[in-house]
């Protein structure tokens, strides 16, 4: 297993970063789009589809990268990883 | 409860320094129509608008925190390197004698952000009304910082924002005639 590293990160980082932005960016969107239309079924399986797939996507970058939440939404490691650099604005 | 995740919405990339653009900036974020008034604005309002409309509230003013981070890394990513001098060349020197590099909630006049910026009328028609012309205040506030700068990394961050401007504004609309057909009679304005 590859250890959390801090500062500037390699390629894969970049690649899984934006791979779990793009995936969330489907979800915020349908997200808003069913706050709306709470009928549409095939939105809602698409809602769920990408709800697996970004838990997926998230397992992954985490297991590299570190946790991607606090307050237990995220496995740590010792010592403490949450802690670790880049936050987002340093990225 | 809210959670927080380590990574930004979408990628924040600049080109160069440029404090300027960061002094210009600060409107979207303690300026009236920025992102900490939009995400107070919804917050605040979804305890008092009916309940069809409680989630739609309480996701974008979740979002909004995420543009306001966004902006936040703008801001840092293109003064951090800016000596006193290329701040004081860009009129940011009131903003360095006060706050060093330290953000703060202020417009890009330096005016600091205030609650009067934001309404709150408790009637659902009224409330969503504001939120559809913040949005749409929001949207042309986007479209004129894209057009004073040249930096084309930090367009793209720019552009993303302005179109969820407009996607914010479609879903209020459509929270309106959910709310219109709910009490089974038209309203017109």
């Amino acid at each position: 297993m590859e250890h959390v590293q801090t500062g500037k990160k390699d390629e894969r980082f970049y690649e899984l970063l934006q791979r779990l932005q793009e995936t969330d960016f489907a979800l915020v969107e349908l997200n808003l789009y069913l706050d709306t239309h709470p009928n549409d079924e095939a939105a809602i399986a698409q809602y769920n589809h990408l709800v697996q797939q970004r838990w997926l996507l998230a397992q992954e970058y985490e297991k590299s990268f570190g946790p991607l939440m606090n307050f237990g939404h995220s496995f740590v490691r010792c010592p403490w990883n949450w802690n670790d650099t880049p936050w987002p604005w340093q990225v | 409860m809210w959670i927080y995740e380590k990574k930004l919405q979408y990628p924040v990339r600049v080109s160069k320094c440029d404090p300027r653009m960061a002094k210009l900036l600060l409107e979207q974020y303690g300026g009236a129509d920025g992102e900490l008034s939009a995400a107070l604005r919804y917050l605040n309002q979804r305890y008092t608008i009916p309940d069809k409309v409680i989630g739609l509230l309480t996701d974008i003013g979740t979002e909004e925190f995420a543009h306001l981070e966004m902006i936040a890394t703008m801001v840092y990513k293109l003064t951090k390197d800016a000596t006193p001098e290329q701040l004081k060349a860009a009129g940011l020197d009131p903003h360095y004698v006060s706050h060093d590099n330290a953000l703060f909630y202020q417009n890009a006049e330096g005016v600091p952000w205030t609650s009067a910026y934001i309404q709150a009328k408790g009637d659902p028609i009224a409330d969503l009304y504001e939120d559809i012309a913040a949005e749409e205040k929001a949207r042309a506030t986007y479209q004129w910082l894209i057009d004073m700068t040249d930096d084309v990394d930090l367009q793209d961050g720019l552009k993303f924002l302005r179109e969820r401007e407009v996607i914010h504004s479609l879903r209020f609309r459509e929270a309106v005639e959910i709310l219109k057909a709910e009490q089974g009679q038209k309203k017109y304005f």
